[in-house]
């Protein structure tokens, strides 16, 4: 078996949440490969589940049905190796920007480092995000956009397998978003990592992916259509505007979201 | 815009409307205009401060004053009207400074003075509410971490939280066979309640986004309890202890009036048997100023360690 064109598996996964009015099915019949240093996003419409799916990757919940598996390992709860970044930051507010992100690095690494090691990986981590001046700030005295950039440089910062993210700039300004979204291309060519990211923004999806997964409207949502970006890497935001492969590709994710699985509300309803 | 509102008073006071000028000239105008005469316009500024600054002040100042003073002529008054004897502010006044030249005196257990009096009801409730906060805040945390023992205490703490803390006296006075422990006691069982309730309250609204960052980060439950539940909790806690603190300071009074020895409320009550009434009232202020201290160190306690909450 390659391991590496099977990193995450995802076999046929099911999630019901218990409600009040009885249990709900959000996800139904999911199956899904993620390859090692792959960039894979989740599209869809609001309650689609992709959040859902990435808290089962991350392990935050288990599933009904079905199984995870994350470097052939089943996955029974989560871990510093698969990490995640929070689409509202959830930085702790009484630690600075070092202290966040040392609290991760500490305890991936407290085991085999010294202190001196484990403070230069937490250096190495905010200069990164390019966050180096306000290390000794707390989350407080920030703007969203850098705190974001804390929470990515505290996920990075313990060298994880996967690198999980929910909405990471969906509370941002789109002028910070765009900045961000370089930052992160520019980060992941440099640490390969693979990355697993929920999002709805068609061209943040378009532009950073190699694969678009793209799902059906809840209930008993699942993957719709998964769309390959083929766009040479390093990408860039103004080329690519104009480049026939992205407008393709954007077109089909927009032609997905908005003609064939258009209409929540009734569907809802 | 902004210069023209700023120049108004300047304006005003030249000769002719500028109403009618165009805005692209109006604009130069105004800020040549003001060249040749500089310093009258600082000094009418500062004029204008002036006034509203000491207005401020007197709407800080004057308010309590007017309250004290009412507080004084309604005392006064009663004072006059009285005919058992009630004392006027100034022989209250006259009272207090004689009280306070001598505050540290000893004449016996029952004959002491005020600030020996005041320091052991303050020692008593710093026993009574330390004993508290070593109980109920790490009870607080367990309640609030684990629903089982929620669901266990909660009718307990239910049930026994209203009841007034005087009741308890009669058994601290049975079980520990001694007036000063049996205060403690009583100042223990009622200042606990507000410190596990809020404990157990900021417990369960920790923001779950914290604990889902110790999840995926698998802290241990040592570094769980420092660097998230604790920090997040404090500034409830904190409420908590103020409350308690509170609540001490106002049963304490009634507790050693019952139970005696040396303390405010016991010489309140001496007081009142020696029908001494300007030392009940002085005794009242001190319990009250006594009171405002604690509630204001406190308070600037709890701003010290609240952090802004997380907004996005």
């Amino acid at each position: 078996m390659n391991d590496d064109s099977k990193y995450i598996e995802i076999h046929g996964v099911e999630q019901r949440f218990k409600t009040t009015k009885g249990s709900f099915l959000a996800l139904q019949g999911v199956n899904l490969n993620v390859a090692k240093g792959e960039f894979v996003t989740l599209i869809g419409h609001s309650g689609c589940g992709k959040s859902t799916l990435l808290n089962l990757i991350a392990g935050l919940t288990t599933p009904t049905e079905g199984v995870l598996l994350c470097a052939n390992r089943e996955i029974k709860g989560p871990g510093p190796e698969r990490a995640v970044v929070f689409q509202n930051h959830s930085l702790l507010p009484w630690l600075t920007c070092f202290e966040n992100v040392y609290l991760a690095v500490e305890r991936v690494f407290a085991a085999t480092e010294n202190k001196t090691q484990l403070r230069a990986r937490t250096d190495a981590a905010l200069a990164l995000v390019g966050l180096t001046p306000a290390a000794q700030k707390r989350p407080g005295e920030i703007s969203g956009g850098m705190k974001q950039r804390v929470g990515i440089a505290r996920a990075l910062s313990m060298e994880p397998k996967v690198l999980l993210m929910d909405e990471p700039f969906g509370a941002l300004d789109a002028l910070t978003r765009a900045k961000l979204q370089d930052e992160l291309l520019a980060i992941v060519q440099k640490t390969q990592s693979t990355v697993v990211m929920v999002t709805h923004d068609v061209d943040e999806a378009v532009l950073l992916s190699d694969r678009i997964v793209m799902l059906t409207n809840g209930p008993a949502a699942t993957i719709g259509e998964v769309l390959k970006v083929d766009i040479a890497r390093p990408r860039n935001r103004v080329e690519l505007a104009e480049d026939p492969v992205y407008v393709h590709a954007r077109k089909a994710v927009i032609d997905f979201l908005y003609t064939r699985q258009a209409h929540v509300e009734k569907v809802a309803a | 815009m902004v210069s023209a509102v700023f120049h108004s008073p300047m304006d005003a006071s030249l000769p002719g409307p500028r109403a009618g000028e165009g805005r692209g000239e109006g604009v130069p105008r105004a800020e040549a205009a003001p060249h040749p005469t500089p310093l009258p316009r600082v000094e009418r500024e500062k004029k204008q401060r002036s006034p509203i600054d000491l207005r401020a002040f007197w709407m800080r100042v004057l308010p309590p004053l007017a309250g004290f003073g009412l507080l004084v002529l309604i005392w006064e008054l009663i004072a006059m009207k009285s005919t058992t004897g009630f004392p006027s502010p100034l022989v209250t006044w006259q009272q207090a400074l004689t009280v306070f030249s001598d505050p540290f005196y000893s004449k016996g257990p029952n004959d002491q003075g005020v600030g020996w009096n005041v320091l052991s009801s303050l020692q008593r409730v710093a026993m009574g509410f330390g004993l508290a906060a070593a109980v109920g805040i790490p009870a607080g945390f367990a309640i609030g971490r684990f629903e089982f023992l929620a669901r266990m205490f909660n009718p307990l703490i239910g049930l026994l939280r209203p009841v007034s803390p005087l009741a308890w006296l009669p058994i601290g006075l049975l079980v520990f066979k001694g007036a000063n422990p049996a205060a403690i006691w009583t100042i223990f069982i009622c200042s606990i309640w507000p410190m596990v309730i809020n404990t157990a309250v900021g417990v369960q609204r920790v923001p779950s986004d914290y604990m889902n960052v110790a999840k995926v980060l698998n802290l241990s439950e040592w570094k769980i309890f420092t660097k998230i539940l604790f920090p997040a909790v404090l500034p409830y806690m904190l409420t908590g202890v103020r409350l308690a603190v509170g609540t001490a300071w106002l049963v304490i009074v009634a507790a050693e009036m019952l139970t005696g020895g040396v303390g405010i409320g016991f010489w309140v009550w001496d007081e009142w048997n020696n029908l001494n009434v300007a030392n009940i009232i002085i005794a009242i202020f001190v319990i009250g100023i006594v009171g405002l201290v604690l509630e204001f160190a406190l308070i600037k306690l709890a701003t010290a360690f609240t952090f802004e909450e997380v907004k996005s």
